[in-house]
């Protein structure tokens, strides 16, 4: 029987055109607009990377409900717009109205997520931590309050995503080797980038940026030295929620049908890769992480044929890392960042 | 946080009171059913085996005597709630091998389910290209396969901290569904249905294993639950055992021992895979259809729930904790709907104020250090801690280390 068994099983061994199929043709033509648009998810995962960075440096915790945070902040977003009647087609609003009204919309989703965040800090982490629980209990908490929030937000608005919303018609900037790159794109790579600058700023110049790098470093000594390590990491809490915000304004201005209960968990995954990628705990790493899983994302996409590969490449870039070099490209932590 | 803690110096008598206090209040936090352990320890070992027999016919008649007020019927059919529910215990003992032996945070334990969905189908359905088997033999070869891919993602994860672990088993959870939506070859939502069933037919010339009845899928499902269950319990008695409860307890401190942490944790990422692929793959040949929409991440946190709830590290706990979980959206359908909310809301609740679950599993190691501790100390003339050990003569607990440690 065995001997029948395995050498038919060795022939069926089922490597043909079924499995995966490159299209370098559609790759070599999309080479540039990929790369753009490589680079417009890159900046969003940045700024959902700063997030997981930033609790990790702290804290030495994968944050799971972050994608919670970030999701948080969509649906901020979405009402805030459906109030203002935006719809799937683009408005026809003058320049400053459009600006004013994604302004107010940011607004809104930063303190969305950025409550989010602190409810989570609140709910999952600090009755641990007062009990010294072990970091398997951390672990759990965590996902099970990811997953207690998705399904809240499952159970409010129904499995299907939300209506599509429009924010502006893109306008064409400038052209390079043939491809055009358009307004939207560039507002969200500049934007992101500012806000990472301030971030990085932020952490390196002021009193609580050094507060929150002296908690990284050794939370003991830092609250022998008079920092107050609670406040300190609901402020890290705070700031990876207003960066999701942000990034949540961009993600619905890119994808507009992606506001849905489980939108958040696998750009959550993705996020987290360009963390490891660029080195989690450090502010810089995330951006060039985010920067490059987007890239490698959406050029696999394109070779690959089908969306969904973006996240099986971001995923299989991850793995590597951790085989390669786990500490990341940047490799330092939050707390070695200098000022 | 493990961050935090500076170096422990060699325990003084203070530090002796401060474990003996942690123990006490291990003791106290005790699930619901305090003393239920040490009463069944305390019994007789034929007696146990007598309850053991009596408890195991009674889980076999199940399907026949359909209890009222437990039996799901007449929302659904109590013998496929059945089988569900032992293919949901099988999953929730495997996971308790890496969830709580070594304290490995598996989040895409599904993925390893998938995969031994997929094997048993891709290798019996006639809607399938390839080579078909009898369907017995795909429970080997899922068993292989998944176990081959537990090594595969947990080489690279292991060496690392335990986040990393659940981050890339979470991710691995969501690929495995992709990939199976977007490789052709795996046939995505429209899927492989008839998939195989072990032979046999009745008087009648119908075959024993059908889809649409449950009994002989959840007396098959319980025998090989039986095997793993003796298997495991075999294992956690071992040395390998051993080391997975001190590396759950604290890794450096077993690598310091000369635990080789990094193989020991492999083993059970990659037994507990293995495991995963087997209720896969019975469980792909219950229902006999096989597509992509059955093995989402929300599962997966279904069986860490499952584990959570019955107690981590007691194999009897996940056992009881994996059939809760699939009996509960059956027998009250009202709340089926809300089961993911509810089980998310359940693991941060228990981990809070229950991190034991429902029948927690003794912290055997920590009665062994201070056990050790205390001879030690007598050696030396010193004071011995008191604590639950003298409940117990030492010299049992030495020769048998966890005797009975699932049983709590």
């Amino acid at each position: 029987m065995i001997s029948e068994v395995i050498p038919t099983l060795l022939h069926s061994v089922p490597m043909d055109d079924t499995w995966i199929t490159f299209d370098v043709n559609s790759f070599t033509q999309n080479f540039w607009s990929s790369t753009f648009d490589g680079f417009t998810f890159g900046a969003i995962y940045a700024l959902v990377a700063l997030g997981y960075t930033l609790v990790y440096g702290v804290l030495n915790l994968i944050n799971f409900a972050h994608s919670e945070v970030f999701i948080t902040g969509c649906y901020g977003v979405f009402f805030t717009l459906s109030a203002l009647n935006f719809g799937p087609s683009a408005p026809h609003l003058a320049f400053w109205a459009i600006v004013g009204n994604l302004i107010l919309a940011l607004v809104v989703a930063i303190i969305a997520s950025a409550l989010m965040a602190v409810v989570v800090e609140r709910v999952a982490y600090k009755p641990l931590r007062t009990r010294k629980a072990p970091r398997l209990a951390f672990l759990i908490t965590a996902i099970g309050v990811s997953f207690a929030i998705q399904y809240t937000i499952y159970w409010w608005r129904g499995p299907s995503p939300e209506a599509a919303l429009t924010m502006f018609r893109p306008i064409p900037i400038f052209d390079v080797f043939g491809t055009i790159v358009d307004s939207q794109q560039v507002v969200i790579v500049i934007a992101a980038i500012i806000l990472m600058i301030a971030t990085d700023q932020f952490i390196r110049r002021s009193r609580t940026g050094r507060g929150i790098r002296a908690v990284a470093q050794d939370p003991d000594t830092a609250t022998l030295m008079g920092v107050n390590k609670e406040k300190i990491i609901v402020t890290t809490f705070i700031i990876g929620g207003i960066l999701a915000g942000a990034a949540a304004l961009f993600y619905v201005m890119k994808i507009p049908s992606g506001v849905q209960y489980n939108g958040g968990f696998i750009l959550g995954v993705k996020a987290f890769a360009a963390a490891v990628l660029g080195g989690i705990g450090n502010v810089r790493g995330a951006l060039l992480g985010g920067l490059l899983i987007g890239l490698i994302g959406n050029y696999g996409q394109v070779l690959l044929g089908s969306s969904q590969w973006t996240d099986v490449v971001a995923f299989v870039v991850l793995v590597l890392v951790l085989i390669v070099r786990p500490e990341g490209i940047l490799g330092s932590s939050l707390g070695k960042s200098k000022a | 946080m493990s961050t935090t803690d500076g170096p422990t110096l060699m325990p003084d008598d203070a530090a002796a009171q401060d474990i003996a206090d942690r123990e006490a209040k291990g003791r106290q936090r005790k699930g619901w059913f305090p003393g239920l352990g040490d009463k069944w320890n305390a019994l007789p070992r034929h007696i146990q085996w007598l309850i053991l027999i009596v408890v195991v016919v009674i889980a076999y008649l199940l399907p026949i005597l359909n209890p009222p007020l437990i039996t799901t019927d007449p929302g659904n059919n109590w013998q496929i709630a059945l089988a569900q529910m032992s293919v949901y215990a099988l999953v929730a003992v495997g996971l308790n091998v890496v969830v709580g032996y070594a304290g490995l945070l598996d989040l895409g334990y599904v993925a390893f389910f998938a995969l031994g969905s997929y094997t048993a189908a891709m290798f019996t359905s006639p809607d399938s290209p390839y080579v078909h088997i009898p369907y017995l033999w795909t429970l080997p070869l899922a068993m292989a396969i998944t176990m081959f891919f537990g090594v595969l993602l947990g080489v690279p994860t292991l060496r690392l901290r335990g986040d990393y672990l659940a981050i890339v088993t979470l991710g691995f959870g969501e690929i495995v569904r992709i990939l199976a939506t977007i490789i052709p070859a795996m046939k995505g939502q429209v899927g492989f249905q008839n998939v195989g069933h072990p032979p046999g037919t009745d008087s009648s010339g119908q075959p024993i294993f059908l889809n649409s009845n449950g009994t002989p899928w959840y007396w098959f499902t319980l025998s090989v639950i039986i095997i793993v269950l003796l298997a495991a319990g075999n294992l956690e008695r071992s040395r390998v055992g051993r080391a997975w409860i001190a590396i759950r307890e604290d890794e450096d401190a077993a690598e310091i021992m000369g635990v080789p942490t990094f193989k020991y944790k492999v083993w059970a990422f990659a037994i507990g895979a293995s495991v995963g692929g087997l209720s896969g793959a019975l469980f792909a040949g219950q229902v006999g259809f096989v597509n992509n929409q059955k093995f989402d991440i929300a599962t997966s946190i279904l069986f860490v729930a499952a584990v959570v709830m019955g107690g981590t590290g007691n194999k009897v706990g996940a056992l009881l904790g994996g059939s809760l979980v699939a009996y509960i959206p059956l027998r009250f359908t009202a709340i089926a709907e809300f089961k993911y909310l509810i089980f998310g809301a359940a693991l941060v609740l228990i981990m809070i104020f229950r991190p034991g679950g429902l029948l927690p599993a003794r912290q055997s190691l920590l009665a062994y250090g201070r056990l050790a501790y205390n001879k030690v100390k007598g050696a030396l003339g010193g004071n011995t801690v008191p604590g639950p050990t003298k409940t117990r003569p030492p010299g049992q607990v030495a020769t048998e280390p966890a005797k009975g440690a699932g049983n709590e």
